[in-house]
């Protein structure tokens, strides 16, 4: 079954090192720094002797002093803007109070390495960015002293910079960057300028404030949503409620009748209608009438992909992982346990809806969009527009939330087919509904999961079977070989614990239902299955399940750290008070690890639960911005916290329920637990730090719920029968 | 329909269809885009204004209903982020994406307008209409009794003879609103 409308862009996908990231796998991919002669992104910048010269594709000082850093990852909340601004600021020493930002166009210069295309994801912005952006900041560093020594007529070595000038020592000269910038500019990029040594590091490690807050509590930070353009238009689009469908036939006149409704056309997706407002736009679409031929999908439910799941996980699946004979260990074991996980779809709920103003004229095309892959937005515009990429202009602005979902051209292709059709600059605007019931979905998933203890209590065996259907199928077709999608498994396939007998396998199982990247991706739900699994052999074997996987993480000894960071942290070796209760996890995921203590306690009688406290654990190499990483910890938890209590997408004819925040509701003010971050001091490369935290609370959480009924959580979200 | 109203203390008409939500006519009409849509059915509070004085969800209020009434939007809340509520927030450094901070910030300054030190319990009743996926809520909590202290300071300092980090709280707005409480 087709899960509708694909991903046909243009741009072409380094599969192989996007996989590397996609399931968390190694980077390290480097890119150039220095780019041949002028750097074409930065044409853009304002022609004359005045304008700021730039030394590289990220850095550009004015004649004022000031330095702007191109930000080529998209800031969705992760802090990444301010984070990359401190890695370049490191090397290149200047005044941080002169830092301002842009947000870089689509341009090869800023390709993420982890990717093979711009974009933002997988956790992989520190971390791709890491050793560029430092090379860039040396380099400009060294461009910049060269400058100076020139001026001066002395050697190079005799001079140094420090906080936005150049100093001459012996003769306590000293020149701004401001006034060498012109002359460095034109200087040969030095190569392999040594970087610092992290002992000397003055900016990275320190808790350093956002650089978007202050524009972020006035309403300045301008998001996708908030565009305007001269002339512009408002659309909303009506899309066919049953995935795969499309549209029959219409009848606009209803909707033309609106004072204020423009125009109505068919674009690719369903029926735009075209208005001087956003909510004229919605009236109109409220009065069309339209037909839709419902598709293949229109019979598919949660019932019917549920036994789908059942029925193809009962078969052995693609090996994901094979060591020691598990079949055999399991047959002969002391004690068999046995169980079958499920989580639902979950929709991505980013809070700006999804959005994006298009301007397209015969010879360009302009793309204002909350986008958190430039270049693939890029190129399905300039294949809708017949353009060149090159002439296909993104302007990526703030984004509300991204979460993976943002990652999408959905509604980057809206925008531009109805830009293109009515010739004149419209922003297309989705409804909270349209949000919900059109998003590519965190996949459902069914585990059957088996574990064979010894005579003393000890897990011997681990077998998982996963039936899901496969994100990279959808989104980069023909990149995943034998059926096998790294993300599907990721979270269960790469179990830390020292059991001699471990067989993953992976039956890939379409539903019609679009799927995406959500955060935190196959982590999220194959950390709830192995970790409540590691739980119930611990049950099963009546063993502690902290002092279980502290004797199992033998061998992982960052897995271990976090866990013993986390248990003493919480007090797990002092009991709780009466009516308390908790549960542990941990997890590895984006290369970073993570785990968990939620403390809770339950109402049995009114089926109500509070979590009282979360204490979080986090290993992400070095840290670039510490208050950062307990920033984005916390809000993992609550992302994560919210779809263990609340989060349930599920499927009717062929249509999602949910519609609103009202039946898909999110954790709020009154639910929220006090969540203590505590974090690992390391030298190791940074790793990733805003999905990490989603999944361990989840395990945790339900590993809590146990300790308080005896019942075991197998199915999310959590219902008040679970609490009985 | 011509209604006339006031915004961010200066005197507004408009000319628009009477049922027009009044976040659509910010948005669209009059180009204030502070004021977020995040839902359009008063579940969220990202479109949160003062109405007269009063958190209200702008997605759901009809701009015909606001004929005469004194709003404030989140970029009337102060000219300069000396909001008390706005310091707070930039201290605490509360905002990740940003998205649900106006709407945050409208709730909590009404909140603290009528209650100047309210409890954790009296910040979850008056803060949980506003959704933040981010998950800000803690920082959100320790930023509103922030700027409980903030707005409290300045009548604090008068007595103690003016210090100058009290001094710099004690702009026109914040004497508003602490008046108000």
């Amino acid at each position: 079954m087709s899960a509708g409308t694909g991903f046909s862009t243009g741009t072409t996908v380094d599969r192989r090192s996007f996989l590397k990231t996609g399931v968390g796998g190694a980077t390290g991919l480097v890119i150039g720094f220095y780019l041949p002669g002028r750097f074409e992104a930065l044409a853009a910048s304002p022609a004359g002797s005045a304008a700021p010269a730039a030394l590289n594709a990220w850095m550009r000082i004015g004649a004022d002093d000031s330095v702007t850093i191109m930000i080529d990852k998209s800031e969705m909340g992760q802090g990444i803007q301010t984070a990359l601004c401190m890695i370049a600021a490191e090397e290149l020493e200047c005044d941080w109070k002169k830092i301002r930002t842009e947000f870089a166009p689509a341009a090869k210069e800023y390709f993420n390495p982890a990717f093979g295309m711009q974009g933002t994801g997988g956790s992989s912005s520190v971390r791709s960015s890491w050793d560029p952006m430092r090379k860039a900041g040396a380099a400009a560093r060294e461009m910049l002293v060269e400058a100076a020594a020139q001026k001066w007529g002395v050697e190079k070595t005799t001079c140094r910079a420090e906080n936005g000038v150049v100093l001459h020592e012996a003769t306590k000269r000293k020149l701004t960057y401001g006034s060498l910038a012109e002359a460095a500019a034109k200087l040969p990029v030095p190569a392999d300028v040594p970087l610092k040594d992290p002992k000397q590091f003055h900016v990275i490690g320190k808790s350093t404030k956002r650089l978007d807050t202050p524009d972020k509590v006035n309403g300045r930070a301008e998001f996708g949503i908030d565009v305007r353009r001269p002339g512009m238009l408002y659309a909303v689009v009506a899309r066919c409620p049953v995935f795969g469908g499309k549209v029959a036939s219409f009848d606009a006149t209803k909707a033309k009748a609106v004072p204020g409704v423009k125009n109505v056309i068919q674009i690719s997706s369903g029926v735009a209608v075209i208005a001087d407002s956003t909510w004229t736009a919605m009236q109109g679409r409220r009065a069309l009438d339209m037909k839709w031929d419902e598709g293949a999908n229109a019979n598919v439910s949660s019932e019917t992909i549920s036994k789908l799941f059942a029925e193809r996980a009962a078969q052995p699946g693609v090996e994901a992982r094979k060591e020691g004979d598990a079949a055999t260990a399991l047959a002969g074991a002391a004690k068999k346990i046995e169980a079958v996980y499920e989580a639902p779809f979950l929709a991505h709920a980013t809070m700006e809806p999804q959005n994006c103003t298009a301007d397209v004229r015969a010879d360009r095309c302009d793309v204002w969009a909350p986008t958190q892959f430039q270049t693939m937005a890029q190129g399905a515009a300039a294949k809708i527009c017949g353009l060149k990429p090159e002439a296909v202009f993104i302007h990526t602005t703030f984004l509300g939330g991204g979460f993976g979902r943002k990652a999408a051209t959905d509604f980057v292709i809206e925008a531009v087919e109805t830009s293109k059709a009515i010739g004149a600059p419209v922003k297309v605007t989705w409804s909270r509904e349209d949000d919900t019931q059109h998003d590519y979905y965190r996949p459902a998933s069914y585990a059957r999961m088996a574990g064979a203890l010894d005579a003393d209590g000890w897990p011997v065996a681990w077998t998982t079977t996963v039936a899901c259907p496969s994100i990279m199928n959808l989104w980069f077709p023909g990149s995943i070989k034998n059926n096998l999608d790294p993300t599907s498994v990721e979270g269960v396939e790469n179990l830390p614990y020292s059991i001699p007998n471990i067989l993953v396998d992976y039956q890939l199982t379409e539903t019609g239902i679009p799927v995406g990247f959500w955060r935190s991706v196959g982590n999220s739900q194959n950390g709830f299955f192995s970790e409540s699994f590691m739980d119930e052999l611990a049950a099963a074997g009546k063993k502690d399940p902290y002092e279980l996987r502290r004797r199992l993480l033998n061998k992982a000894p960052r897995h271990l750290g976090v866990l013993e960071l986390a248990a003493q942290k919480a007090g797990w070796d002092k009991p709780l008070p009466v009516g308390r209760f908790r549960g542990i996890a941990v997890l590895f995921a984006f290369e970073s690890y993570c785990a968990q203590v939620v403390e809770i306690s339950l109402n049995r009688s009114a089926r109500t639960l509070k979590v009282h406290r979360v204490v979080c654990a986090v290993d992400v190499g070095r840290v670039v911005n510490p208050t950062n990483i307990a920033a984005q910890s916390e809000s993992a938890v609550v992302y994560g916290l919210t779809s263990a209590l609340h989060g349930e997408i599920t499927i009717s004819r062929g249509r999602v329920q949910q519609t609103n925040f009202n039946n898909y509701p999110m954790l709020r003010m009154n639910e929220m637990p006090v969540i203590e971050v505590h974090i690992v001091p390391s030298e190791e490369k940074p790793t990733g730090a805003g999905e990490l935290s989603v999944p361990p609370v989840v395990p945790a959480l339900c590993g809590a719920i146990f300790a308080a009924t005896g019942k075991r959580i197998r199915r999310l979200p959590i219902r008040p029968e679970d609490l009985a | 329909m011509s209604i006339q109203f006031t915004l961010n203390g200066k005197p507004q008409t408009v000319d628009v269809n009477p049922n027009m939500p009044l976040l659509w006519v910010l948005r669209d009409t009059l180009g204030m885009t502070g004021t977020k849509f995040g839902c359009g059915m008063a579940l969220c509070g990202a479109c949160t204004v003062h109405i007269d004085g009063e958190a209200t969800r702008s997605c759901v209020t009809p701009i015909s209903t606001v004929s005469g009434k004194k709003i404030v939007t989140i970029e009337g809340l102060s000219p300069d982020r000396s909001h008390p509520v706005q310091k707070a927030w930039i201290e605490i450094d509360v905002p990740q994406c940003g998205y649900c901070q106006s709407g945050q910030i409208m709730s909590a300054a009404a909140l603290l307008a009528t209650k100047a030190q309210p409890s954790d319990a009296e910040i979850d009743d008056a803060m949980k209409g506003n959704i933040c996926r981010c998950g800000t809520y803690q920082r959100i909590r320790q930023a509103v009794h922030r700027a409980a202290q903030l707005q409290g300071a300045p009548a604090k300092a008068a007595r103690l003879g003016m210090e100058e980090s009290a001094e710099q709280v004690l702009t026109a707005e914040t004497v508003e609103v602490g008046g108000a409480a």
